[in-house]
């Protein structure tokens, strides 16, 4: 939907029941992240840091769905590119940064972890690992448990499209299928797994399809449209809490960034085609809307972009100066009944 | 003291921590209206409904992951799964996630879960309803690793592995379901894991064995004892983590170890104990450290000579016993 059309209408964030002033603070929590990424980038390239994976080019849709979901009883389990989303769900930029440090303080894993390995049970963020997809059998492990114990929150799970083949995501997706249970199953699909096109790892396009096969909804939404994704995902959380059943919602997004900091991406896709969706970035889109409905100004732009740099030199400052692990803490937290100081865990 | 089967000991501790604790559910292949292939789960569906025992997709990698979602939360699930030949789509979810959780996180998510398993052969089940994946996933720390012999081990570890607040694998050897009784009492109780047993009091020899092989072994010694030879019977009852310190009292017992079990010879968990006791006590060995397990062929044919050439077999145990008693 093109932001000239939005003008003449009644303001679409406020038929989809979201206030001027939130949809402003999901605005500049897509740029939160956006700038997280940047400078992790920059501090990767000065030596700071060892490795980050970048979520550029989607933080629209996952700020978004963020949004559409409850803090503090929904359970989330984000994959490695959603920075956007786990801001929005209570991570802080200074914990997202003692991650990236690998330090002590670290709240994912305590510096054990990559970082955009998350896992923060204060905020409902479930712990994740490298080989992907393994987290889509924990959503519906969450979502059954909220059937058995008669709770009243849904499961919320991403992926990326390359993830989608794995046999992880089948069973977990068929066995929801199966109870109808709370779950959304999100897949960011940025149309690429590293180096390999869409063309080139599914056979029938479209991922949202597949839902058919389990017997619930699928639905291919355009990623960057904040309000498309908040809606679909509002709508799968009710539907979910109603009782009946899991919802697949593929995002259309597309990695801006190289897949990691290990990665040339102008290796395997040219400058034009990145440069082609660029332009169709969701952060700007949201932009264009909030200046066109008057909620943005230079002033508030400038205000708030400056508070965004705050923060994160706050948090870099904060997180390059805090502690590493001590280096026998290497060997704890094996087992939950393990002596003080032992090393072969459990013996 | 009421005597009961291995099947029925495993029954009655899920039975009983269901009622005890409304956080344990079972979820498997075949486990809710049937009872299970093998009948574990009898009775539990009539009598905890069909939310707490859960009939699943056949789908061992869901089995566990969804366990590992749910036990996440805080609940207890037990995994089935049918034979432990099939579990290995669910690997990646055991090792890659159920045994890193904690670790991972550095101790703010956790995994209560039980992963049951029948292990073994002698049933005529061939290369893939005879196995024993012990190996596969012993030295994954993070992990809990029992199997037990008796009705009394079986009750009593499995109901410790349901509080348990780490993952632990339950390994139950199918061919003692029905041939192996003993006493088993009402009141409650656990085994701890981690904790060895001694099944048979001896002086010349030491055999250290663990599942079906325990009984091979006590009938070889009740036969040798007539020939003058004395076995001490040392059951490890938990794989990991090991008694070490029952594995060298053992050892130090006898100074003559046979080390026995059904799982393949190479990597076994065998060559660890024997690691073990070389580390430790080497000098105050009599006799090299033995070991009897299984050839290292991929799994069992079903064929009844070739499954009687693979198996062990309380005679093959008492001959290699009795090899080590005159070494």
């Amino acid at each position: 939907m093109a932001a000239n059309e939005l003008v003449s209408q009644d303001a679409l964030h406020r038929q989809l029941g979201l206030s001027d002033e939130r949809l402003l603070d999901m605005y500049f929590m897509m740029v939160l992240a956006r700038k997280y990424d940047e400078r992790a980038l920059l501090l990767q390239r000065a030596g700071k840091i060892n490795f980050h994976v970048s979520g550029i080019g989607q933080e629209a849709a996952q700020v978004a769905a963020a949004f559409a979901l409850q803090k503090n009883k929904d359970y989330f389990l984000p994959y490695y590119r959603d920075y956007g989303f786990v801001l929005a769900v209570g991570m802080t930029m200074r914990e997202l940064m003692l991650s990236l440090f690998a330090k002590a303080g670290d709240p994912n894993s305590g510096g054990r972890q990559m970082p955009g390995h998350f896992g923060d049970k204060k905020n409902n963020i479930v712990t994740g690992s490298s080989p992907v997809t393994t987290q889509v059998p924990h959503a519906v492990g969450l979502a059954l448990a909220a059937k058995i114990k008669k709770q009243s929150f849904v499961s919320f799970v991403t992926f990326g499209e390359g993830s989608s083949n794995q046999g992880d995501f089948h069973e977990g997706c068929n066995f929801a299928g199966v109870h109808k249970l709370p779950v959304i199953f999100m897949c960011e699909n940025n149309q690429y797994a590293i180096s390999v096109p869409i063309a080139k790892q599914i056979g029938e396009a479209r991922i949202a399809d597949r839902a058919l096969g389990y017997g619930f909804p699928g639905h291919r939404i355009d990623g960057n449209d904040v309000f498309e994704v908040y809606r679909t995902v509002k709508e799968a959380r009710e539907r979910a809490l109603r009782g009946e059943g899991p919802t697949l919602i593929e995002a259309m997004v597309y990695r801006l960034s190289p897949h990691s900091t290990s990665d040339d991406d102008l290796a395997y896709r040219t400058k034009e085609e990145v440069q082609h969706h660029w332009k169709l970035d969701g952060i700007n889109r949201l932009r264009e809307y909030l200046l066109q409905h008057s909620l943005l100004n230079d002033e508030l732009e400038a205000e708030g972009l400056k508070k965004i740099q705050l923060v994160i030199d706050e948090a870099t400052d904060f997180a390059e100066k805090a502690p590493y692990p001590r280096p026998e803490d290497a060997f704890t937290h094996v087992y939950g009944d393990e002596q003080e100081g032992s090393t072969n865990a459990g013996q | 003291m009421p005597v009961s089967n291995y099947l029925d000991a495993i029954n009655a501790a899920m039975f009983e921590e269901m009622k005890r604790d409304d956080n344990v559910f079972v979820l498997g292949e075949d486990v809710g209206v049937k009872g299970g292939v093998f009948g574990a789960t009898k009775g539990l569906y009539p009598a905890f409904g069909e939310e707490r025992v859960i009939d699943t997709p056949l789908s061992e990698s869901a089995i566990a992951g969804v366990a590992i979602g749910a036990a996440m939360y805080g609940m207890k699930p037990i995994a089935e799964m049918q034979y432990s030949d099939f579990m290995l789509p669910a690997v990646n979810q055991i090792i890659s996630e159920a045994a890193k959780i904690r670790y991972r996180s550095n101790n703010d998510w956790n995994c209560p879960l039980v992963i049951r398993a029948p292990i073994g052969g002698g049933i005529h089940g061939g290369l893939y309803h005879s196995q024993c994946p012990e190996s596969i996933f012993f030295g994954t720390p993070g992990l809990k690793i029992v199997a037990p012999s008796t009705p009394y081990d079986a009750k009593g570890l499995l109901k410790a592995a349901i509080r348990d607040e780490d993952p632990v694998l339950f390994f139950e050897h199918k061919k003692c379901y029905r041939m192996i009784s003993g006493e088993v009492p009402e009141e409650d109780y656990i085994v701890p894991i981690g904790v060895a047993d001694v099944k048979r009091e001896g002086t010349d020899i030491t055999v250290i064995t663990y599942g079906l092989t325990v009984h091979f072994a006590l009938k070889a010694a009740d036969d040798l004892a007539k020939e003058g030879i004395s076995a001490h019977i040392l059951d490890l009852r938990s794989l990991q983590p090991l008694d070490t310190d029952a594995i060298l009292a053992a050892a130090r017992k006898t100074g003559k170890v046979l080390v026995l079990h059904e799982d393949n010879k190479t990597g076994g968990i065998g060559a660890e104990v024997a690691a073990i006791i070389a580390e430790q006590m080497l000098y105050e060995l009599d006799a090299p450290i033995m070991r009897l397990a299984s050839e290292d062929v991929p799994a069992m044919p079903i064929s009844p000579p070739l499954e009687k050439q693979f198996m062990l077999n309380p005679e093959k145990v008492k001959d290699a016993m009795r090899k080590l008693a005159l070494y």
